[in-house]
C-alpha cells in the first residue's frame, strides 16, 4: 500500500523562505517524520528538521502539521487522505534557524528564572518523607517531554511576541504548579507566578492541553489550581484574613 | 491565497511577531484545513440564544408560577410583588421591577465568571483565539492582568452565592411534590423538571475549579486531611465533566422556566403522576 503525496514543506531562514511543493511515495503505516526523512534522502539533501527518538519520548521533533502543532513522529499518515496535501511549517512562536528547525532558546531562558526547588527541614532522623497522594499531582507534570509545542501553541505568546518578556508560557506555569503543590517544596511561588511569569496573562483558553502530547491536562491541573492559589494570596479578603490571624493551618 | 511571504516588513501581526523576531515568514492567519471555525460558531448561536430568551423571561415579569411551580429564574423570589409564597417576602419593590432582576447577578456572575465560559466566551466573542493555532485578530493582549478581567478572579464568591442558591432550588422541587390546592403527597411532570434541574444545577456548583480548590486543592498534604482529600478527589472527578454540567445546566433551567412558562400561560396542563 504506497502511494505518492504530495508535502508542502517551508523551506527556509530567518532572512526569508516560502513553501515548496513536494512529491513524495508513502508506505503504510508510516508517520509524518519517515516521509520528511525519505524527502531529505532522495530529494531535498539540505532539508533541516530535528529529531532523536522517533518514539513521542524525546520532544524534538515539534513542528506544524497542516497548522497544527504536533510531533511529526506522532503523526501518523493515515490520518489524512491520500489526495491531501500534508502541510509542514516550522513551528510558529520561535525565531527559525532553517527550514523546520526553530531556535527554542526562549524556553530555556524562563525555565532558568524558575525559582529551584527548596527542600523543608530534615525530619528529626535526618530523613525527607512525603506520601505519595501529597506528591502524585506534582507527578503528572513530571511526564513533560519538553517539546515546547504548548508554548507554540499558546496565542499570549504565539500572536504578541512582546509578550514574551512578561509571560512564561504554559510549561513553566505547570512548572511552577508542580512545585507549589510539593509537599516538600518551602517556597511561596504563587506572588512570583502572577508578577513574575505572567499567570494573569493566560485566559484558560486551553489550547496548551488540546496539543500536549503526553496528555498533561495543563489548564485544568496546573494553571486553574495555580490561578486559585493565587487567588487565596491576593484576591480573597477573606483567606488573606485567615492568614494573618493564623487561624489557617500550614498548606 | 498567498501562504508565504517575505520577511522584515517591519510590522507586528497575531501569529507572525514583529518584523525583527525571526519567525519563518508564513504570512497566513493559520494553515489548519480542518472547520475550525464550527466549534466556536456552535457555542455562539448556543450563548446568544440562551441570553436573548434569558432576557426576555426575566424583564416578561409574567407567567413564571404555576401552583405549586416557580420558575427557577425567579427563585429565590424575593419581594411581595412575586405570584405564590415559594419564599419569605422579604421587601417590596416598585410593580414595574421584574422580581427575577434582583437575583440575577448571581447566576450571572457565576457563569460569566466560570472557568469554563470564560474559555467558551474568550474563543467564540473575543476570538482570542478562535480557535488553536488561528491569529487572533486583536494587536495587543494583557489578558486577565487589568481592569476589568482582573476581576475574574472573585469567581469564588459567585460560587457561595451560587450554593445558596442551589439549596432555595432544592426546596422549591420540594415544595413542588404538593397540588394545585397545597396539599402534600403529590407529584407531576413539573416536580420532576424541577427536580432534575435542582440536580444538574447543583452537580454544575460542585464541579466548580473553584470549588475543587476549596475543599482540598488548596491543600499541599493530602495526607493529613484524609476526609478533605476525598471531597477533593470526589470534586476532581465531577470537575473533569465540568464542561457538561456548564451546557446541560444550562438547557435544564431554560427547559424549567419554559415548562412553567407554558403551564401559567394555559398553553399546556401538567402531567400528574399522583
Ligand atoms: S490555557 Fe492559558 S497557557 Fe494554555 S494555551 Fe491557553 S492562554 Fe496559553
Ligand atoms: S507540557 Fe506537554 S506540550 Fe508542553 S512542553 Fe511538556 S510535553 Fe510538550
Ligand atoms: S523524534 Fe523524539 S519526540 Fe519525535
Ligand atoms: S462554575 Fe465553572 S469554574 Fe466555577
Amino acid at each position: 500500500m504506497t502511494y505518492d503525496a504530495t508535502f508542502r514543506v517551508w523551506r527556509g531562514d530567518a532572512s526569508g523562505g516560502d513553501l515548496q511543493t513536494y512529491t513524495v511515495p508513502v508506505n503504510e503505516g508510516e508517520v509524518v517524520l519517515d516521509v520528511i526523512h525519505r524527502l531529505q534522502a532522495t530529494q531535498a539533501g539540505d532539508l533541516a528538521v530535528r529529531w532523536n527518538c522517533k518514539a513521542g519520548k524525546c520532544g524534538s521533533c515539534s513542528a506544524e502539521v497542516n497548522g497544527r502543532p504536533r510531533l511529526m513522529c506522532l503523526t501518523r499518515m493515515s490520518t489524512f487522505a491520500e489526495d491531501e496535501t500534508v502541510t509542514v511549517t516550522p513551528m510558529r512562536t520561535f525565531p527559525v534557524i532553517r527550514d523546520l528547525v526553530t531556535d527554542v532558546s526562549f524556553n530555556y531562558a524562563k525555565a532558568a528564572q524558575v525559582p529551584a526547588f527548596v527542600p523543608r527541614p530534615r525530619d528529626e532522623d535526618g530523613n525527607h518523607r512525603m506520601q505519595q497522594v501529597d506528591v502524585e499531582r506534582s507527578q503528572e507534570f513530571r511526564k513533560c517531554i519538553e517539546c515546547f509545542l504548548c508554548q507554540d501553541t499558546c496565542h499570549v505568546v504565539r500572536d504578541h511576541e512582546e509578550n514574551k518578556q512578561v509571560f512564561a508560557g504554559p510549561r513553566f506555569l505547570i512548572r511552577l504548579a508542580e512545585l507549589d503543590m510539593h509537599p516538600l517544596d518551602a517556597q511561596d511561588r504563587r506572588a512570583a507566578a502572577q508578577e513574575e511569569f505572567g499567570l494573569g496573562y493566560c485566559n484558560i483558553t486551553k489550547c496548551c492541553t488540546e496539543v500536549c502530547p503526553e496528555g498533561i491536562h495543563l489548564t485544568d491541573n496546573g494553571i486553574i489550581p495555580l490561578k486559585e492559589r493565587v487567588v487565596d494570596r491576593r484576591y480573597d479578603p477573606l483567606t488573606w484574613l485567615g492568614s494573618k490571624i493564623g487561624r489557617r493551618p500550614g498548606r | 491565497m498567498t501562504t508565504t511571504a517575505p520577511r522584515g516588513a517591519g510590522t507586528a501581526a497575531p501569529g507572525r511577531g514583529t518584523g525583527d523576531s525571526g519567525r519563518a515568514a508564513i504570512a497566513a492567519r493559520t494553515l489548519r484545513t480542518d472547520r475550525w471555525w464550527v466549534q466556536p460558531l456552535i457555542t455562539a448561536v448556543a450563548l446568544v440564544a440562551f441570553v436573548v430568551y434569558a432576557t426576555f423571561r426575566a424583564f416578561q415579569n409574567a407567567y413564571y408560577f404555576a401552583e405549586p411551580y416557580i420558575s427557577p429564574f425567579y427563585s429565590p423570589c424575593l419581594s411581595t410583588r412575586c405570584e405564590g409564597d415559594t419564599f419569605p417576602e422579604l421587601f417590596t419593590g416598585p410593580t414595574w421591577i421584574s422580581p427575577a432582576i434582583y437575583i440575577l447577578v448571581f447566576p450571572l456572575g457565576i457563569r460569566l465568571t466560570c472557568y469554563y465560559y470564560r474559555k467558551a466566551y474568550y474563543r467564540s466573542f473575543w476570538l482570542s483565539p478562535p480557535a488553536c493555532a488561528v491569529a487572533e485578530p486583536h494587536r495587543g493582549y494583557s489578558g486577565e492582568t487589568r481592569f476589568p478581567l482582573v476581576f475574574q478572579n472573585v469567581h469564588r464568591y459567585f460560587l457561595y452565592a451560587a450554593l445558596v442558591i442551589n439549596v432555595v432550588l432544592f426546596y422549591d422541587a420540594v415544595l413542588a411534590f404538593r397540588d394545585e390546592t397545597g396539599a402534600w403527597g403529590h407529584m407531576g411532570l413539573g416536580t420532576l423538571v424541577l427536580l432534575v434541574n435542582a440536580v444538574l444545577l447543583f452537580l454544575y456548583s460542585l464541579s466548580c475549579h473553584s470549588c475543587r480548590h476549596i475543599v482540598g486543592g488548596r491543600l499541599n498534604h493530602f495526607s493529613r486531611h484524609p476526609v478533605r482529600y476525598r471531597f477533593w478527589t470526589f470534586v476532581s472527578r465531577l470537575n473533569a465533566r465540568h464542561m457538561q454540567y456548564a451546557w446541560v445546566s444550562m438547557f435544564s433551567v431554560a427547559l424549567a422556566d419554559l415548562y412553567v412558562f407554558l403551564l401559567a400561560a394555559d398553553v399546556i396542563v401538567d402531567v400528574r403522576f399522583f
